[in-house]
C-alpha cells in the first residue's frame, strides 16, 4: 500500500466516525432485557428513523458501576430498582426511579427437561454445573441465591455452581451445554429457541420479588428521546412484547 | 459465506481506527524510548523497561480497574479535565486509545530495542561526524538499517491492539461506534447467542492474526541480522 493510501484510509475511517450526527439515545438495560428490548426497540425504530437509538445490556450491578463513573447512557432499566435509587440518591438519575416489571426466576436446561424440575432436583448427582449469575451485581444471581438459601440448599450446591457475569451469560453457558441445569430469568427462558427446552418457574416466596425499575440518567436529563422511550414502554404495544416474555407489569398509570 | 452486518461493520471500523491510532502513537513514542533504553545500562533504564513490559505479566482487568479510577469522572485526570470544563475520558474512544497504547507498549518497544541494539553506535556516530544532523541520521542511517525491527513493531502493535478485551471493556464500556471493538462484540454476540454472527467475526481475526504472524515471520528471516 502507498503511503497516499494509508493516509486516504485513515482520513475516512477518522471522517466516517465523526458523520454521526442528530438525535441519539443510548440505553443501558439489564441483560434480562436481552430479548425482549430487541424486540420493542424493532417497533420503536421505524418511529424514529433518523434516531441512533442504541443498548447496552450488562448486569445491572455494573451498569450502575459505569453510570456512577460518568458512562454516557441516557436510560437505564435496571433488574433491581434498588440500583436506579441508588444513583437517584447520588444525584446521577433525574426523574425518580419507576417500576415497569417483575421479573421472575425460573429452572432451564438444554439437556433434559425442566419443565417439572424443582430445586431439590439440582442436588441429584446427574447434573454436575449449575450456572447462575453473580449474585454480588446481578439481581437474578442475587434472587437465585436466596431461592436456594431459602430451600436448604445453597451450602451443598456450592461444588456445582458456575457463575456467569450477568443472567444472560448464565443463559448461554447452559444453553452451549456447559452448564447442565442454569437458575435464570424467565423473560430469557421465554426467547422461542430456548423456551423450546421447557422451564419450570421458581416460587416466588422463596425470594424477594424483582422489582425492575428504570430512570432517566443525568446523562439523558436533555434528552427527549429518551423520556419518549420511557413513555412507550409503558404504552400497549411495548407492554404485549413484555408480557410474551413473561413480565408481570405494573397497572398502567 | 460471510454476511456482516452493519453493527459488525460499525465495529471493524471502529477496532481498526484503534489500530491505527495506537500502532501511531507507540512508533512516534517507542522510537525515542528503546533508543534511549539500547544506547546505555543504569538502574533507571532497567526500571523503565520493566515499566513498559508490565503488560505482558499484569492481567488487562488490573490495567482497565486502575484506568477507570484515573481517567473517570471521579479519577486523578479525569477530574481535573471536568474542573477545566472538558469531559472525562472513561467510556470514550480517547480513554480506549490511552489503554491501547499502554497495553501494547511492549510490542512496539522490544523489537525496536533489539534492533536497535544489534545495530549499534558506530553507523550513527560515522554519520555524526560526517556533518549528518539527528533527524538526517534517523531517516538515512538508522531508519533504513533497522527497517525489519519497525515492520515488526508495528504489524505486532496492531494485531496486539485487535485482541485486546479485558482492559477496553472495563475502561470503554460497550459503546458501539465509541468503544464496542470487534473482540467485545463477539463477547456480546456471544452472550446473545448468537453463535452465526460470533464466528464469523471470529473467523476473521483468527486469519488476521495468522497472516500477521505470518509477516512477521517473513520479515524476521529477511532481515535476520542488520546488515552493514
Amino acid at each position: 500500500m502507498k503511503s497516499h493510501q494509508i493516509i486516504l484510509l485513515t482520513l475516512s475511517l477518522v471522517l466516517g466516525q465523526t458523520a454521526l450526527a442528530g438525535k441519539s439515545l443510548t440505553i443501558a438495560a439489564a441483560a434480562d432485557l436481552r430479548f425482549a428490548l430487541d424486540e420493542i426497540l424493532d417497533l420503536y425504530r421505524p418511529q424514529h428513523p433518523d434516531a441512533a437509538i442504541e443498548v447496552i445490556y450488562g448486569s445491572s450491578g455494573k451498569m450502575t458501576t459505569q453510570i456512577l463513573n460518568g458512562a454516557p447512557y441516557d436510560l437505564f432499566f435496571s433488574a433491581d430498582i434498588a440500583f436506579p435509587e441508588r444513583l437517584h440518591r447520588e444525584g446521577f438519575a433525574v426523574t425518580e426511579p419507576s417500576v415497569y416489571a417483575i421479573g421472575r426466576i425460573v429452572i432451564w436446561s438444554k439437556r433434559q427437561d425442566a419443565s417439572n424440575m424443582r430445586l431439590d432436583d439440582l442436588m441429584q448427582p446427574a447434573i454436575r454445573r449449575v450456572a447462575i449469575a453473580q449474585p454480588a451485581h446481578a439481581p437474578y444471581g442475587l434472587r437465585a441465591r436466596e431461592a436456594l438459601q431459602a430451600g436448604g440448599l445453597w451450602d451443598d450446591i456450592q461444588p456445582k455452581l458456575v457463575f456467569g457475569e450477568n443472567i444472560a451469560h448464565a443463559a448461554q453457558m447452559v444453553e452451549s451445554e456447559a452448564a447442565d441445569v442454569g437458575i435464570i430469568a424467565l423473560s430469557l427462558a421465554r426467547f422461542p429457541p430456548l423456551a423450546a427446552h421447557g422451564y419450570s418457574v421458581i416460587d416466588d416466596a422463596l425470594h424477594e420479588p424483582l422489582t425492575q425499575g428504570y430512570v432517566v440518567t443525568r446523562h439523558g436529563s436533555d434528552n427527549t428521546l429518551a423520556r419518549d422511550f420511557a413513555r412507550y414502554m409503558m404504552q400497549a404495544e411495548a407492554r404485549a412484547v413484555m408480557k410474551r416474555y413473561g413480565f408481570e407489569l405494573p397497572a398502567n398509570e | 459465506m460471510i454476511e456482516l452486518s452493519p453493527s459488525d461493520w460499525v465495529a471493524i471500523r471502529l477496532t481498526l481506527k484503534l489500530g491505527l491510532y495506537t500502532t501511531g502513537i507507540l512508533l512516534a513514542i517507542g522510537t525515542p524510548l528503546a533508543w534511549w533504553l539500547a544506547s546505555g545500562r543504569s538502574p533507571l533504564r532497567t526500571a523503565v523497561q520493566s515499566i513498559v513490559a508490565l503488560p505482558l505479566v499484569l492481567p488487562p482487568t488490573v490495567l482497565g480497574f486502575y484506568l477507570l479510577l484515573l481517567l473517570g469522572p471521579r479519577g486523578w485526570i479525569g477530574g481535573s479535565l471536568e474542573a477545566i470544563g472538558l469531559t472525562h475520558l472513561a467510556f470514550t474512544f480517547t480513554g480506549i486509545l490511552i489503554a491501547s497504547v499502554i497495553y501494547s507498549m511492549p510490542f512496539a518497544v522490544q523489537p525496536l530495542f533489539q534492533a536497535f541494539t544489534a545495530l549499534g553506535r558506530r553507523h550513527v556516530e560515522v554519520a555524526a561526524s560526517l556533518g549528518a544532523g539527528p533527524i538526517d541520521r534517523f531517516f538515512t542511517v538508522i531508519l533504513p538499517l533497522t527497517r525489519g525491527g519497525f515492520i515488526i513493531a508495528a504489524t505486532l502493535s496492531f494485531a496486539h491492539t485487535l485482541g485486546e478485551f479485558g482492559a477496553i471493556l472495563m475502561i470503554g464500556g460497550s459503546i458501539p461506534g465509541r468503544t464496542k471493538v470487534l473482540s467485545v462484540l463477539i463477547y456480546d454476540h456471544a452472550e446473545a447467542m448468537n453463535y452465526t454472527a460470533a464466528h464469523q467475526l471470529s473467523l476473521l481475526l483468527l486469519a488476521f492474526a495468522f497472516l500477521v504472524l505470518f509477516i512477521v515471520y517473513a520479515v524476521n528471516r529477511r532481515f535476520d541480522t542488520v546488515r552493514p
